[in-house]
């Protein structure tokens, strides 16, 4: 459970925060601090067991006939990514209290960053697969709010949707992968994959798997060839950038690969995808970001490189290599962190993040400078800092694998040649920046940065120091434990020190300096040979291409497929109906007459039914005299309830009933605001043809009816009738079945029901309509709007109605009655105090507002529902028991009442909403006119 | 007996069908009022005709009707009527819009009386 709520703590707060916000700016920062410290603490606990080699595993039960359980792992690798993604979150929160402006959104800022934060905790506590990829998304779709946090700025939305359309394109893919490899292992389970790495490896879908997961891996990661949104989520904020780009968004990609590495790797298809990826991104990466002239552009490319290189460690598939990579996960994080932060500074107090621009700045933030110098050294590979430690085993694992094969040195000379670049660019961000001359016009006069905006920096750098100075002691523990849970095995011989003695590794490393030096030393006729040819190239002019081709595909089958006319539209749907259902009727030799015998006509129903007919012809004949064929269609109503009540069916004749009158006072209502007559109908081409589809439909829907009819059939009935009484504790089982056996589907109902409700209150906002002053003869409105007699009558008949609703609803669990017919009796009782006295004089002694009806409804019926969890029953298990009142005598009491008291609820508060709305838009009208 | 509930059936959809496809919205929503009723019925005649045999459980009742036809349609009934009001302050909100009642809300045409 720890850590389940470690998980969703920051999603609770993101809530909290967005409530925080009315606060103040510093109670929004201490508040996510809080929380962020609160995750921390609660896995605090924790954090001993994976150094004592154990691998915490928490399960609860969520839907285990589909294999999918909330499982979460905690171990190394947990253990170091959840410190990097709260530890450095901390700093990012304190960072970006004093980042953003007084413009800028607090509240909005930090519910991000905290959902975000709970998505990555996510990721990287998950033990089952399913889930690891449900929070996978949840942080393509956290960093885009993120990432287009300054919704005002078209390139803050631009790189915000090309983020999320290729991460969300990579989680797609990763979905696959994820799927293919459940069915080879059989349990999406992480231990359960562990143990099957033989199994998947010679599985004959281990390509396919590999290729889809790798495609999730690479998208997150920005791998060549899906690297080119990184540079322009660089569009978020700084703080943002920190977070995403050093330790959390781009780093799922390459956990997820730490995370399967004992299952996927080892294999030639793993190490040629993995590596080759790695080695190009390495190398594109610590190329471009040279010739970057915006400060966060060149930490963007540097970032791509290094996590080319972690990429690249990971697919040369050695135990060694794999650590390097975890090792240089950290590394990167916290210089990337820091350098980040320092750029986000650097552009906060002196206006500008080009390099073209900024110069000198030592003069004005010395302290700055020296910060940013330590971590741009650890990010070059300078010795006595971390970056150099990892480098030097990527060095050295790069120099051993290339050893024995053909071909073997182009390996170590190009990674050498990727530092090399990563030296220059590392140089060029500190002279071109700090010194260079002096400043050129800046749009502020720099300065150091408040105190509390510099120490997340400071603690990072330290870090760099620490680590780089005393690596075993600061390190070698974290380390060792989140090696040996990504490897899964036992950890190789390594040393972590900072002098190895003469070896290829060191002599690579010497070289990168001193190339990478001359590098920057002769960046000017680089840098214009570099803007004549390669600067052109931008990915964002292919992806925009295929984005734009796709929305032009998708407009064309919408215009080839929408013909902009419902009549039409329509028609053919019904076409293809009786196509559909036709054809095989048509085809096969199935006799339309089954062997049962119905029930003998007698001449009442027939009269019945005549009239039934009789009246839906006149409502079609005299559809164009709205008001008539509102007459009409209500006696069809009328009959089709006592066709319900003639075939034993008392609950529906009643339902029926009076839903037929709250029906018919919505559509008078609406006839209201409505022209009273239909304008001419064009042609009788288009009459004919649509009588030819209504009579083909027509006789289709009788034909089927009659088969149907005519034919003997099995039912369940039997069940729901045996168990009514004994189950239910009630006599009448339509209604135990709406509350009890079915009351999941009751509380679906009444939730679409209330959201009708709302819905319509929603569009009647702001609603302006002419009103009709006269009816369609041409004749007056009546001025007499509330007839005395019928006032009094209904005043009177109120409390009546009130009584009737209150039986109903009392005997409906065992005589026909119930909460949805109770509740549109008091509704219809209510409705016609409005329509008697006015709205006005109703008002005064009733609440205008039902919303707290349909809440209080959902409410109960919800509450009922979950009060059977708290007796260990599943969700609405009803009960019941008798007791005797004094003067009642033996009453039956079941929760399935109060179930049905929510339904009560929620139908008189839907039904008071839309009749009342649609009332109240005559009232403004008339208030108008009035003045 | 049975014959005649599938004619009821069968011409409340024709009457649905037509009216649902008018070209104002008035007619529309008298036709999505009659395919309602036609479902309903359709739904509630699967559980075959019964008369007299209410499915109310007691000691001298000697047999019942279906009832799971009759619970499904209730709940129908209901939502039904959420639909209409909502289609129809669909077609007011529309006509508010729109100038007209058409139910493509056609733009060069304004009513009468508007």
């Amino acid at each position: 459970m720890t850590l389940l709520l470690a998980v969703l703590l920051p999603f609770a707060g993101a809530a909290l925060i967005a409530w925080i916000a009315r606060f103040g700016r510093s109670a929004t920062a201490w508040a996510a601090g809080a929380i962020t410290l609160g995750s921390l603490a609660l896995l605090a606990p924790l954090f001993p067991l994976p150094f004592a080699g154990e691998t915490l595993i928490q399960q609860q039960d969520w839907m285990p006939a589909l294999g999918l359980n909330l499982a979460f792992r905690f171990d190394g690798l947990a253990l170091l990514f959840a410190g990097l993604i709260l530890g450095i979150g901390l700093l990012i929160v304190l960072y970006a209290r004093y980042y953003l402006s007084e413009r800028d959104s607090m509240g909005r800022f930090y519910a991000y960053l905290l959902l975000f934060m709970g998505s990555m905790l996510g990721i990287v506590l998950s033990e089952n697969l399913i889930q690891l990829l449900i929070f996978w998304e949840l942080t393509s779709l956290s960093s885009f709010l993120l990432i287009s946090y300054w919704q005002h700025r078209e390139e803050a939305r631009h790189g915000a949707r090309m983020a999320l359309a290729v991460t969300g394109m990579g989680g797609f893919a990763l979905l696959g992968g994820v799927l293919l490899l459940g069915h080879m292992v059989g349990s999406y389970e992480l231990s359960d994959v562990f143990a099957s790495a033989g199994l998947i490896r010679a599985h004959p879908l281990y390509v396919p798997t590999l290729a889809l997961i790798l495609l999730g891996v690479f998208t997150k990661s920005a791998q060549f060839p899906f690297h080119f949104w990184l540079p322009h989520a660089m569009a978020a904020p700084t703080p943002v950038s920190a977070y995403l780009h050093s330790a959390t968004m781009v780093k799922a990609g390459v956990f997820l690969l730490a995370r399967l590495w004992p299952a996927l790797s080892g294999t030639p298809e793993w190490f040629w995808l993995v590596s080759g990826a790695g080695l190009a991104t390495l190398l594109l990466g610590a190329y471009v970001a040279l010739f970057k002239h915006d400060l966060k552009g060149l930490l963007a490319y540097s970032t791509i490189s290094h996590l080319g290189l972690i990429t690249l460690l990971f697919g040369l598939s050695t135990p060694l290599a794999a650590v390097a990579g975890v090792f240089h996960i950290i590394n990167h994080a916290t210089f990337k962190a820091s350098l980040f932060m320092a750029a986000g500074i650097i552009d906060h107090e002196a206006g500008t993040r080009d390099m073209r621009r900024l110069s000198g700045l030592w003069r004005f933030m010395p302290y700055t400078a020296t910060l940013a110098m330590v971590a741009a050294a650890a990010m070059a590979g300078v010795p006595l800092l971390n970056g150099f430690l990892s480098k030097e085993m990527f060095f050295a694992e790069a120099a051993h694998i290339g050893q024995g094969h053909v071909g073997g040195w182009l390996l170590p000379v190009l990674v050498t040649l990727a530092g090399a670049f990563a030296v220059a660019y590392s140089i060029r961000f500190i002279h071109d920046v700090f010194f260079n001359g002096e400043p050129g016009d800046l749009p502020k006069t720099p300065h150091e940065p408040p105190r509390w905006m510099k120490l997340p920096v400071e603690i990072l750098v330290v870090l760099c120091l620490a680590v780089g100075v005393a690596p075993g002691l600061v390190v070698g523990p974290l380390l060792a434990t989140a090696a040996s849970s990504t490897l899964q095995a036992a950890l190789p011989e390594y040393h972590l020190a900072l002098w190895h003695g003469f070896n290829a590794a060191l002599a690579m490393s010497a070289l990168a300096l001193v190339l990478g030096s001359l590098i920057y030393l002769a960046r000017r006729p680089l840098f214009a040979w570099h803007e004549r040819g390669l600067d052109r190239l931008d990915a964002r002019v292919p992806f925009n291409a295929l984005l734009n081709g796709l929305l032009a595909l998708a407009g064309w089958l919408t215009r080839m497929l929408d013909t902009a006319s419902l009549q039409r539209q329509a028609g053919l749907l019904i076409l293809a109906a009786l196509v559909l259902a036709g054809t095989p009727w048509l085809a096969g030799d199935t006799p339309l007459t089954g062997t049962r015998r119905g029930l003998p006509l007698d001449a009442v129903s027939l009269a019945t039914a005549l009239v039934l007919v009789g009246a839906t012809l006149l409502t079609v004949r005299w559809r164009s005299e709205r008001f008539v064929a509102l007459i009409t269609i209500g006696v069809v109503g009328l009959v089709v309830s006592l066709i319900f009540i003639k075939f034993s069916a008392p609950d529906l004749a009643l339902t029926q009933l009076s839903v037929e009158i709250v029906t018919i006072v919505l559509l008078l209502l609406a006839l209201y605001f409505l022209p009273a007559h239909d304008g001419a109908e064009t042609g009788y081409g288009r009459i004919a043809r649509d009588a030819a589809l209504a009579l083909l439909a027509g006789g289709g829907a009788a034909a089927l009816a009659w088969a149907v009819l005519t034919r003997p059939y099995d039912t369940i009935a039997g069940y729901f009738l045996d168990n009514s009484k004994s189950g239910g504790g009630g006599t009448n089982v339509v209604n135990v079945i709406l509350v009890d056996f079915r009351g999941y589907d009751t509380l679906g109902e009444i939730t679409v029901l209330a959201l009708a409700g709302l819905g319509i209150v929603a569009m009647l906002q702001n609603l302006n309509l002419p009103a009709s002053t006269c009816d369609g003869a041409g004749r007056a409105r009546d001025a007499d709007a509330h007839p005395a007699i019928m006032a009094t009558l209904t005043r009177l008949l109120l409390p009546l109605a009130l009584l009737v609703a209150a039986f109903i609803f009392l005997r409906g669990h065992n005589q026909p009655g119930g909460g949805f017919i109770a509740g549109l009796v008091t509704a219809v009782a209510l409705i016609v105090q409005y329509l008697a006295n006015g709205a006005a004089w109703t008002h005064q002694r009733l609440s205008a507002d039902s919303h707290p009806l349909l809440f209080c409804g959902l409410g109960i019926a919800t509450l009922t529902g979950l009060g059977s969890w708290a007796f260990g029953h599943p969700f609405l298990t009803s009960t019941f028991g008798y007791m005797n009142w004094p003067l009642v005598g033996k009453f039956e009491l079941a929760s399935a009442m109060a179930f049905d008291l929510g339904v009560f609820l929620v139908v008189v508060g839907a039904t008071l909403m839309i009749l009342t709305g649609l009332g109240g838009v005559h009232r403004n009208d008339t208030q108008k006119g009035s003045r | 007996m049975d014959a005649l509930l599938a004619l009821v059936i069968g011409v409340l959809t024709a009457a649905g069908v037509f009216l649902a496809l008018r070209p104002r919205t008035f007619p529309v929503v008298l036709g999505l009022t009659f395919l309602s009723y036609a479902v309903n019925l359709f739904l509630f005649v699967m559980g075959r005709l019964a008369v007299g045999v209410p499915p109310i459980v007691s000691e001298t009742a000697s047999a019942y009707t279906d009832p799971l036809p009759q619970a499904l349609v209730l709940t129908a009934i209901v939502i039904s009527f959420g639909m209409t009001a909502f289609v129809i302050v669909l077609a007011l909100k529309a006509r508010a819009e729109l100038g007209n009642d058409h139910v493509d809300g056609l733009e060069h045409e304004t009513d009468r009386h508007a």
